[in-house]
């Protein structure tokens, strides 16, 4: 059925991985290399670098991610609704189906912005 | 017998499958490239005249050549990567960067009946994968272990994390009005007219699930005000501050490449893509000329020169806009899109599900 066009999008994806390979070997054949340890240091505005950046960091939005789980995964079941919504036939059902999903997705939303987890805190 | 060869190719489903992703995916690559390097000057000649300057005007006629300089430049540059970074990852970050920037495009069509992949799941694909935009950030901000890469990957995160649900449902008022995922079909729908006069383009129809498209596009395109991941004037450059030479260019490709797909995605999406009134005539008016595959060829020019230039006027306005407006601060922007986008596309999906059950 459509396996010729996965094919397609497959033998594009290599090659638009191998296009930036080839740009990169093209420039080692044009750039100079002249190593200097002071060339290799992490950029610090000219300070010498201190510590190192993997630290334990204070995600601040870290509701906001758990929340996009939730609503990504309601907004890719809404996609199917979507597409089959006109050339169903009953559509009242679909359209009231649709509707409580589409409420209660908005009451979830009510819900995490009065426990205000929609604070960047 | 290179019409018996075309005929082969033609028949054998896997065959099609690879020629067509080597022709025409080349040529997506193409586009995207000289669109890039075009864009570069078109923004930087834009900038000087909102700022009341020349802009470049040296290499060549009004500067046109600028773009092949700084290639040339760039290509000369000695590559370094500093001792502490992840060599592995740091070097792949931009390889990523450019590959999942252009995949989107196979699944787009550039005219009536040429595209890479004519998929039945098109939006669903291109949603997908432009979404994966943000892991080649994130990878190179990481692998720099640079505090200020770090914090620029960090912020690229939370703006993936607004954005991403109010541009999904915007789209799926598209998908409502004219039930299918597809993207020919979608154009196909805007090619018709209301009351025999006014094409049927979808921003007419769906003006609220336009505007939060494109405020969240602004966003999925890193551009000003939404442009975290870089915001120079507070992180140097953001998760791309320890890259230099072709890795540099490449993820510069990446992010121009970005605004190409996000307007030509709102061309076809909500302007009628290859759709111009008074084109039909032209095109039948054509087709009394040419033969068949000739007639193919001028037709795909002149549908994909409508929709670039489209295109063009969209990246026109976000250039202004990138001009006119300051970067927002980034503890507003998960609230501004959490608290007033996203609801703003819950009512239009509502409103477009009782509007598409009552009038059809």
């Amino acid at each position: 059925m459509l396996t010729g066009e996965y094919i397609a999008i497959g033998v594009f994806a290599l090659i638009a991985m191998v296009f930036p390979v080839i740009t990169f070997l093209l420039s080692r054949l044009l750039r100079p290399t002249k190593p200097e340890p002071d060339k290799y240091l992490t950029y610090e505005c000219g300070l010498i670098p201190f510590g190192d950046a993997r630290k334990p960091y204070d995600v601040q939005y870290y509701l906001f991610a758990l929340l996009f789980v939730v609503f990504d995964v309601e907004a890719v079941v809404l996609f199917p609704w979507a597409e089959i919504f006109k050339s169903f036939g009953n559509i009242t059902l679909l359209l009231i189906e649709g509707i409580i999903f589409i409420v209660v997705l908005a009451l979830g939303l009510i819900y995490a912005w009065r426990e205000k987890a929609l604070e960047w805190r | 017998m290179v019409a018996e060869l075309v005929d082969y190719i033609m028949s054998n489903k896997i065959l099609l499958g690879i020629s067509k992703g080597v022709v025409v995916g080349l040529f997506i690559i193409l586009y995207a490239s000289l669109m890039v390097l075009f864009l570069t000057w078109v923004e930087r000649k834009v900038a000087a005249r909102i700022h009341v300057r020349y802009g470049p005007n040296r290499t060549g006629p009004y500067g046109l050549l600028q773009p092949l300089a700084d290639g040339a430049k760039l290509i000369q540059k000695e590559d370094i990567i500093p001792y502490a970074a992840d060599r592995l990852i740091f070097t792949l970050a931009p390889v990523f960067a450019f590959a999942f920037a252009v995949l989107p495009f196979a699944a787009m069509p550039l005219a009536d009946g040429l595209i890479l992949a004519d998929l039945n799941v098109a939006l669903l694909y291109i949603i997908a994968l432009a979404s994966l935009s943000i892991i080649p950030v994130i990878m190179a901000g990481w692998a720099s272990n640079n505090k200020y890469s770090l914090l620029g990957a960090m912020r690229a995160a939370a703006l993936n994390l607004s954005y991403e649900i109010p541009l999904v449902l915007s789209i799926m008022g598209v998908v409502l009005v004219v039930g299918s995922l597809n993207v020919f079909d979608i154009v196909k729908y805007q090619t018709e007219y209301i009351f025999g006069i006014i094409p049927k383009w979808i921003i007419i129809l769906q003006p609220l699930g336009f505007f939060v498209f494109f405020v969240a596009s602004i966003a999925e395109m890193s551009r000003i005000p939404f442009d975290m991941p870089e915001s120079e004037s507070e992180l140097i450059a953001g998760f791309h501050t320890e890259y230099s030479g072709m890795k540099f260019a490449m993820l510069l490709f990446a992010e121009y490449i970005h605004m190409v797909f996000g307007s030509m995605l709102a061309v076809l999406l909500f302007f009628g893509g290859w759709h111009l009134p008074g084109l039909g005539y032209v095109l039948s008016f054509l087709e009394n000329f040419l033969s068949g595959f000739a007639y193919t060829v001028v037709k795909w020019a002149i549908q994909f020169g409508v929709i670039v230039a489209k295109a063009l006027a969209i990246m026109f306005v976000l250039m202004w806009i990138r001009m006119t407006l300051p970067r927002a601060r980034l503890h507003s922007i998960p609230t501004f899109y959490w608290k007033y986008l996203l609801p703003l596309a819950l009512i239009n999906l509502g409103i477009t599900a009782v509007a598409v059950a009552v009038v059809g």
